[in-house]
C-alpha cells in the first residue's frame, strides 16, 4: 500500500475507477443517460409511428426489440423513454432536496418547538400514501407528467427533511460545532460551514436512491395512467400497454421491465460507491 | 496582587430529565450547584474531581456555551451571562477554549488553516493575507510548520493535532484559555509536551489558564491554585502546594491519597472510598460527601458546612477542616 499523499495524487477519478460498486453503477447509470441523449438525436425509428400492419412483431434486423401492439418501434420507445425517467429524477429528487434539506437542517438548528413542527409535519407527509397524494393531485390538476413529477417531489419532502435532520443532529453534537459556537459562529454559518458539509455524503446516497424511487414511483403513476400522458413514451405506460398481452407477447413486458431494473441498481451502486469516495477519510485509508 | 481576569460567583447549572412516571416531577440533575471562583491574570487555575462531579459543565459556563441557571460569570469586568449575542461574540476573542479529544474537536473536512483561522473570521480585522499571516504565526508557535495548514486533521497525530487546537485557541491572542482535559486524550508520551508548550505559550503571552482535570499530577504540574470539585459543588480551593501537601477535605484526601506516588521507604496508608458517588438529583440534606465520608458523623447528614476561609488562602466545606489540618 502506497502513502497517502501519493494516492491522493492520483486523483478522484483514478480512484472512482477503481472502486466496483461506483465503476458499475456508473456505467449502467451512464447508459441510461447516454441513451437518453442518443434518442435526442436519433432513434432507429420514430418512437410515435403507429404501423398497425407491423404490429407485434417479434425482435428481427429491422425492429431490434420487436414492435408493439402498435406496430411502434419498442427500442425507440425505450429510448425516448429514458428521457423521460431521467426528468422526472432530477426534477422530483431536486425539489424533495432543496425543501426537505432546508427543513432538516432548520430543525436541527433550531431545535425545540420548530424540530416539532417540521418532524410532525414530515410525519404528516409519511403516512400520506404517496400514490394516493398523486391521485389527489392529478385528480385535482389533471393527469400529466409535470403534475406526476411534482408529486413526486412533494413525497421526497419528508424524505430528505427526516434524513437531514437526524444527520445534522448528529453533526450538532460533535466537539467542533462547540468549538466553533466557543470561537463565535452563529447557527447559519455552522449549519452552513460545518453541519451541511459534513452531511453531504448521506444526502449525496440519499438523492441517488430517491432517484431511483422517483423513476419507479413515475412508472407506476404511469402505469396507473396518471404520469407521462400518449402518445409521449414512457416506460410506466409501455408496461400498463403489454399487460394484455402478457400471454401473447410477454417479451413487450420484459423490455420496459430490464429498463426499468438496470436504471434503479445502476443508481443504487452508484450511490453506494458514492458514498465511500466522498468521505475523504475513507478513501484515503483506501 | 494582580487583576481579577474572571470572577464565577454563584454559578449553577441545572438538568431536567425526562420524567420517569407521570404522577413524579421531572428530577432535576445539579450538576453545577453554587459555585463561586476568582482567577488572576497570568495564573492557571485547576479544577480536579471525578468524572461527573461538574468539571466540564463548568468549562462551558464559563464559555458561555451554555446559559447558567443561576449566577453569573464576570470576564474583564463584563457579564457574560448579561452580554448581548452581538457584544458577547466580540469578546469571545478574549476566552478560548482547548478541547478534551483532539480527534473530535477539529472538523474532518477543514483544512488546519481554515480551523486554526475560525475564530478569526468574526473579527473582520484579518483577512486575506494578514489571516493567512497570522495562521502560520499561530502555527509556528506550536512548533508546527505553516505548510500543514492544507493538510486535513486525519493527517496528524492526536499530540498534533492538540497543538492544531492550541494554535487555535491562541489566534485571538486571548487573555483566558479554558483547557478542558487537553492532555488526558493523549498517550503519556505527549502529554509532558503539550503541557510544557501550553506553560511556555503562558510565559510568553501572560496568558491565564482555567484547567480542568481528573489527572491530579497534571493540575499540581501546571497549576497555581486548585479547586476540588464534588457533585457540583467546590469542596477545598487554595495554592496547589497547600492543597496537595495537607488536605484540607476528607474528599481531597482521599482523591491524593487515591494517585500512586513513587515513594520508596515511605508508606502511605491508603484510605479507600466506600460507597457509590452520590447521585446529583437527589442531594442528600447535609454534606453531600457525608454518605462516603470516613469521619463523617451525625450532624455531617443534617448541616451542609460553607465554603469557608482556612489558613494560606484556603477554603474548605467541612466541618473537620481546621481538626484535619492539625491532624
Amino acid at each position: 500500500m502506497s502513502s497517502p499523499a501519493a494516492l491522493a495524487g492520483r486523483g478522484v477519478l483514478r480512484r472512482a475507477l477503481r472502486h466496483p460498486s461506483f465503476a458499475s453503477g456508473g456505467a449502467l447509470t451512464l447508459l441510461l443517460v447516454g441513451v437518453a441523449a442518443l434518442s435526442l438525436a436519433w432513434t432507429p425509428h420514430s418512437a410515435y409511428l403507429i404501423q398497425v400492419r407491423q404490429r407485434l412483431l417479434p425482435p428481427s434486423g429491422l425492429h431490434w426489440l420487436g414492435t408493439d401492439t402498435l406496430g411502434r418501434d419498442v427500442l425507440s420507445m425505450l429510448m425516448v423513454g429514458a428521457q423521460n425517467s431521467i426528468m422526472v429524477g432530477v426534477v422530483a429528487v431536486s425539489i424533495g432536496l432543496t425543501a426537505g434539506v432546508a427543513l432538516g437542517l432548520l430543525a436541527a438548528a433550531r431545535r425545540g418547538w420548530v424540530e416539532e413542527a417540521v418532524m410532525r409535519l414530515a410525519d404528516f407527509g409519511f403516512a400520506f400514501p404517496a400514490i394516493l397524494l398523486a391521485i389527489l393531485f392529478t385528480a385535482v390538476f389533471g393527469p400529466s407528467a409535470v403534475n406526476a413529477i411534482i408529486a413526486i417531489g412533494i413525497f421526497n419532502v419528508p424524505v430528505f427533511a427526516r434524513i437531514g435532520r437526524a444527520a445534522a443532529n448528529v453533526v450538532w453534537a460533535r466537539e467542533f460545532v462547540l468549538a466553533a459556537r466557543a470561537a463565535g459562529k452563529g447557527r447559519l454559518r455552522i449549519t452552513l460551514e460545518h453541519v451541511l458539509p459534513n452531511i453531504l455524503p448521506i444526502l449525496v446516497v440519499q438523492a441517488t436512491i430517491q432517484f431511483a424511487i422517483a423513476i419507479l414511483a413515475e412508472a407506476a403513476l404511469s402505469y396507473l395512467g396518471l404520469g407521462t400522458q400518449p402518445p409521449n413514451p414512457s416506460w410506466g405506460r409501455m408496461l400498463n400497454e403489454a399487460q394484455t398481452m402478457i400471454f401473447t407477447a410477454p417479451l413487450l413486458a420484459v423490455f420496459p421491465g430490464i429498463a426499468i431494473a438496470l436504471s434503479v441498481l445502476g443508481l443504487n451502486l452508484m450511490g453506494d460507491g458514492l458514498r465511500d469516495l466522498v468521505d475523504p477519510r475513507l478513501a484515503r485509508a483506501r | 496582587m494582580s487583576e481579577i481576569l474572571l470572577e464565577a460567583r454563584d454559578l449553577a447549572r441545572h438538568y431536567r430529565l425526562p420524567r420517569t412516571s407521570l404522577f413524579h416531577p421531572s428530577p432535576v440533575v445539579r450538576a453545577v450547584d453554587g459555585v463561586s471562583f476568582e482567577l488572576l491574570r497570568g495564573r492557571s487555575f485547576g479544577i480536579v474531581g471525578e468524572s461527573g462531579c461538574g468539571k466540564s459543565t463548568l468549562a462551558r459556563l464559563v464559555m458561555a456555551l451554555e446559559p447558567p441557571s443561576a449566577g453569573s460569570v464576570r470576564l474583564l469586568g463584563c457579564d457574560l451571562t448579561r452580554l448581548p449575542a452581538g457584544e458577547l461574540r466580540r469578546l469571545r476573542s478574549q476566552f478560548q477554549m482547548v478541547f478534551q479529544d483532539p480527534f473530535g474537536s477539529l472538523d474532518p473536512r477543514h483544512t488546519i488553516g481554515r480551523a486554526v483561522g475560525e475564530p478569526l473570521s468574526l473579527l473582520g480585522d484579518a483577512d486575506g493575507a494578514a489571516r493567512a499571516e497570522r495562521v502560520a504565526e499561530a502555527l509556528a508557535a506550536v512548533g508546527l510548520s505553516p505548510a500543514d495548514r492544507a493538510k486535513y486533521p486525519h493527517e496528524f497525530s492526536g499530540g498534533q493535532r492538540q497543538r492544531i487546537a492550541i494554535a487555535r485557541a491562541l489566534i485571538t491572542r486571548p487573555a483566558l484559555i479554558v483547557a478542558d482535559e487537553p492532555v488526558s486524550a493523549l498517550d503519556v508520551s505527549v502529554r509532558a509536551q503539550v503541557l510544557n508548550l501550553m506553560q511556555d505559550l503562558q510565559d510568553r503571552n501572560g496568558l491565564t489558564y482555567l484547567f480542568i482535570s481528573h489527572d491530579l499530577a497534571v493540575v499540581e504540574y501546571v497549576c497555581d491554585e486548585v479547586a476540588v470539585m464534588y457533585l457540583g459543588r467546590i469542596v477545598e480551593r487554595g495554592p496547589t502546594q497547600a492543597v496537595f501537601r495537607r488536605p484540607a477535605h476528607p474528599y481531597s484526601r482521599a482523591l491524593l491519597d487515591a494517585v500512586p506516588r513513587p515513594e520508596p521507604g515511605r508508606r502511605r496508608r491508603r484510605r479507600q472510598l466506600a460507597g457509590q458517588v452520590g447521585s446529583a438529583t437527589e442531594r442528600p440534606a447535609g454534606c453531600a460527601f457525608a454518605p462516603r465520608c470516613p469521619l463523617a458523623e451525625p450532624r455531617c447528614r443534617t448541616q451542609a458546612p460553607a465554603l469557608r476561609p482556612l489558613d494560606e488562602g484556603r477554603f474548605a466545606a467541612c466541618h473537620f477542616a481546621e481538626a484535619m489540618l492539625a491532624g
